[in-house]
């Protein structure tokens, strides 16, 4: 007897290709590549065409020569007589510097805000509601402008701050000057600097200073150790609470881990804190904090913070109040509750969505443009490509810097989440 | 036991004590600020913390707005009523910028004959939009829906009327090509409902345009996209944007979730690339670059540069949603579909988006909020949006240092459409919460 029926012919008809959904994935991925390829080798072309009508070329030599231009805030030495290359690096560090500012004070608003906005007192989640609401529904752009018009409009004028009748005093014990020009704070200088550089002082009678990149390094350095040791104590006593039940106490030795290092090293430096002081028609010494960065930081920081509270929120709100109740029935107290408990569950729920908040911080950081800070778009993005003319290659390279910071963070959060969560089936 | 019972007391209350009035602290609003604000002394402390911020703002910015001076044609003259009426130091907005400059904040450069046209697009825009907001009304509207974007172009540009119909013909027809097609074979219908209308732009359109036109010339007066401004300007672009972004968006999604590895990976690298970089640097590229990647002498306009950048940027960011919504529905759901033979299109179709895109609505609105708010951007490429304006009217010498009324009535202005939006998304969201019940 034969079977039923014949299996099928093993014969290949072209019209398999289209109605065999084993084979109609393969026609339509290639279709959609030769269609992907043809764009692109079409917008190549037409670029080429474009180029060689305006007798340019392709070339990344620019980045080395000579940039001419002045930048007004440098975290790292520069000169006009110094590559565009340079000057591009000294806008991705202003970039960076607003960035990480912007995202630690976020972060401290937000979760203050996110805290206070599940508060039980009327007044204090009204005001937190009226912050949060306020801040997410007004465009960012406008919220920079205002600050900076607020800086440089309604500040007094360095002059206000001179003489026997002044009208203005300094804040903070005569540290911190705010006018209409920035926001003058202390710096740091060390009288015993390991750089080499010579020790100057601000003004008669003062300690005379210098700074250098070691002496810094040598300061975190050390802060860095300490930490390394705290670790290790931390872990002794979990190692002995494991064995014997009973924790020892460590806190004292851990404060001095902290403490006495970092205090030796900056007294055998010779840290000593500059006050800014009023020279001429400004202030001189000190840090200053122009304008650009303030406006810029403020606004990116009330900005976002408005975001991460509604995320913090979010995420208390989605741990279920029976954990609390069971970790209470453990018998474990409030802080241990919090510690152990709460914060583990809630962290998942808060930080991938606050990691984008960052993200978005550091691209928003781009609209240094209206207030005039030299962000890598200004100097990079700005400058060097009018002076130039390398329009292409100056927006791939921005573009790229960008890219790849996001790629950047995007992976540490996937990395985060890979190992924070829950496995399921 | 009993003796117990037998026992004489001395006393026994024999009827019910009258319900007392509860202690003053417990009742009305003494209560009612001792657990809400005086809970405890860190609770006490923040709560006279906020009523001075509130204090310290009214008391700043209270008598400014209250003795604002709503009726004057330049700042100087602001300033000289203040000092009659009110006397030199005391603070007053000038909120007659606002009236002496509302059209040019509204319409920017539009002809001021024709400032009926937006606020009818605008009109045009809602009446269009409510069958598919809200849903109890009845879904024929939803014909009129198909045919706003054409009207909105007429009112908005003008020109002939027969353009956008000639345009509108090319959808028709791609419609009938695919009504008559999909029977004999799906697959043809599909292809013939996108390459036809294609075709029939590509060679029709423009003899049938201008044939109408030379027999029947009706429609409005054209206006250049350079001539757009203020409010007009971003809602015009927002509009657009959130229009073109959502389907763009779903497309991107599903091709991320394909299991096709070259679709899959051309919409990762899209989505990637364009969430990477900011929008200023992709509208620089408009305004710089695009002429790089077209034909030799192609130039268009910059206003339609910029919405098919902010799409396409809105459109990276929406697809992230509605991955977020697809990856969520449970795995059974796809394959329930699968087991009941529904090919791809249709399973997506009628099982897998609707439920995704109930699940990814806050999301999405959350998107068309930012990229509301992102239409103030085009200020840098040269567009003048209301934030653009404000440094175009105080260039102006009758209104040379005005600020905080400028930026105040723009941030309410925004707060209005963006918190309006907002608040339809949460009413959505409850809505379809219950209907999930």
């Amino acid at each position: 007897m034969s079977t039923l029926t014949d299996p099928p012919k093993a014969s290949f008809r072209l019209s398999q290709l289209i109605y065999d959904t084993r084979y109609r994935s393969y026609t339509i991925q290639i279709v959609a590549l030769i269609l992907i390829v043809a764009a692109f080798a079409w917008l190549i072309n037409n670029t080429i065409e474009n180029l060689e009508s305006l007798g340019k070329d392709f070339d990344f030599g620019f980045l080395g020569s000579a940039a001419g231009y002045d930048i007004n805030q440098m975290l790292i030495p520069y000169d006009n007589q110094m590559s565009h290359g340079r000057a591009a690096l000294v806008g991705i560090l202003n970039t960076l510097l607003v960035a990480v500012l912007g995202c630690l004070a976020a972060t401290l608003i937000g979760v203050i805000a996110g805290v206070l906005r599940l508060s039980k007192n009327w007044v204090v989640n009204k005001l937190m509601a009226v912050y949060v609401e306020g801040f997410r529904n007004v465009p960012l752009l406008l919220w920079i402008i205002l600050i900076f018009a607020i800086m440089t409009e309604s500040m007094p004028q360095p002059r206000e701050f001179r003489g026997d009748d002044a009208t203005q005093a300094m804040l903070l014990d005569d540290s911190v000057a705010i006018t209409n020009r920035g926001i003058w704070i202390p710096r740091i200088g060390f009288s015993n600097s390991l750089s080499g550089n010579e020790a100057v002082a601000a003004m008669d009678g003062a300690t005379p200073v210098a700074t250098g990149a070691i002496d810094w390094l040598v300061l975190f350095g050390t802060l860095a150790i300490s930490i390394v040791a705290i670790s290790f104590v931390r872990k002794r006593a979990d190692r002995i609470q494991q064995a014997t039940g009973v924790r020892p106490v460590t806190w004292y030795q851990q404060l001095a881990l902290l403490v006495v290092p970092f205090g030796l090293v900056a007294f055998f430096l010779g840290l000593t804190i500059v006050k800014p002081f009023l020279q001429g028609f400004n202030f001189t010494e000190g840090t200053h904090l122009r304008n650009s960065l303030i406006a810029l930081w403020l606004a990116l920081s009330l900005y976002t913070g408005a975001f991460i509270a509604e995320i913090v929120r979010a995420g208390i709100l989605a741990i279920s109040k029976g954990q609390t109740e069971a970790a209470f029935a453990l018998g474990l107290q409030p802080n241990r509750t919090m510690n152990l408990i709460i914060l583990p569950q809630a962290m998942r729920v808060i930080i991938p969505p606050l990691i984008s908040q960052y993200l978005n911080l550091t691209k928003n950081s781009s609209l240094a443009i209206a207030v005039g800070y030299m962000d890598v778009r200004a100097t990079l993005g700005g400058i060097t490509i009018n002076q130039t003319g390398r329009e292409l290659e100056g927006m791939l390279l921005l573009g790229g810097f960008y890219l790849a910071l996001s790629l950047l963070i995007s992976a540490g959060m996937n990395f985060y989440n890979r190992s924070t969560q829950l496995q399921e089936r | 036991m009993s003796d117990t019972q037998a026992q004489t007391v001395a006393y026994v209350r024999d009827t019910m004590v009258d319900a007392q009035t509860p202690p003053i602290t417990e009742v009305g609003v003494i209560k009612w600020l001792r657990e809400n604000l005086f809970s405890s002394p860190l609770n006490a402390i923040l709560t006279i913390a906020s009523l001075y911020l509130v204090y310290w703002v009214i008391a700043h910015v209270g008598p400014w707005m209250i003795n604002g001076i709503w009726v004057a044609d330049s700042l100087t003259e602001c300033r000289e009523i203040r000092n009659a009426t009110l006397g030199a130091d005391v603070p007053a907005a000038c909120f007659a910028v606002i009236t002496e400059r509302w059209p040019q904040l509204m319409f920017g450069f539009y002809p001021s004959d024709a400032y009926w046209r937006p606020v009818v697009a605008l009109l045009v825009f809602f009446v269009g939009i409510a069958p598919v907001l809200f849903d109890k009304l009845p879904r024929s509207l939803l014909i009129g829906t198909l045919l706003t974007p054409f009207v909105m172009y007429l009112l908005l540009w003008g020109g002939s009327i027969w353009g956008p119909f000639a345009v509108g013909l090319g959808f028709v027809a791609g419609y009938f090509t695919f009504r008559f097609l999909n029977p004999i074979n799906s697959l043809m219908g599909t292809i013939g409902a996108i390459i036809v209308p294609i075709l029939f732009w590509f060679f029709l359109t423009g003899p049938i345009a201008s044939t109408l036109t030379a027999t029947a010339p009706i429609g409005l007066p054209f206006i250049e996209s350079k001539d757009f401004g203020g409010f007009t300007l971003s809602v015009v672009i927002g509009i657009a944007a959130i229009i073109l972004s959502l389907p763009l968006g779903i497309l991107l999604a599903l091709g991320r979730q394909s299991d096709l590895p070259i679709i899959k990976y051309s919409a990762v690298v899209f989505i990637e690339v364009i969430r990477g970089v900011p929008l200023i640097v992709w509208l620089f590229t408009a305004s710089l670059l695009l002429n790089y990647f077209l034909p030799p002498g192609t130039n268009f306009d910059l206003m339609l540069r910029v919405i098919i950048m902010v799409t396409l940027f809105s459109a990276a960011y929406i697809a992230e949603v509605i991955r977020g919504g697809l990856a969520a529905l449970p795995k059974g759901q796809y394959e329930a579909a699968d087991a009941l033979g529904l090919d791809y299109w249709k399973s997506m179709q009628l099982i897998i988006l609707p439920q995704a895109l109930k699940i990814s609505i806050p999301g999405i609105v959350n998107t068309f909020i930012g990229l509301f708010k992102d239409t103030t951007l085009v200020v840098f490429i040269g567009l003048l949006d209301p934030v653009g304006l404000t440094n175009a009217i105080r260039a102006s010498t009758d209104w040379n240092g005005i600020y905080w009324e400028l930026f105040l009535f723009i941030g309410i202005m925004f707060f209005i459409f963006c918190y309006s939006m907002g608040r339809y998304s949460l009413y959505l969201e409850k809505k379809l919460q219950r209907e999930h019940r």
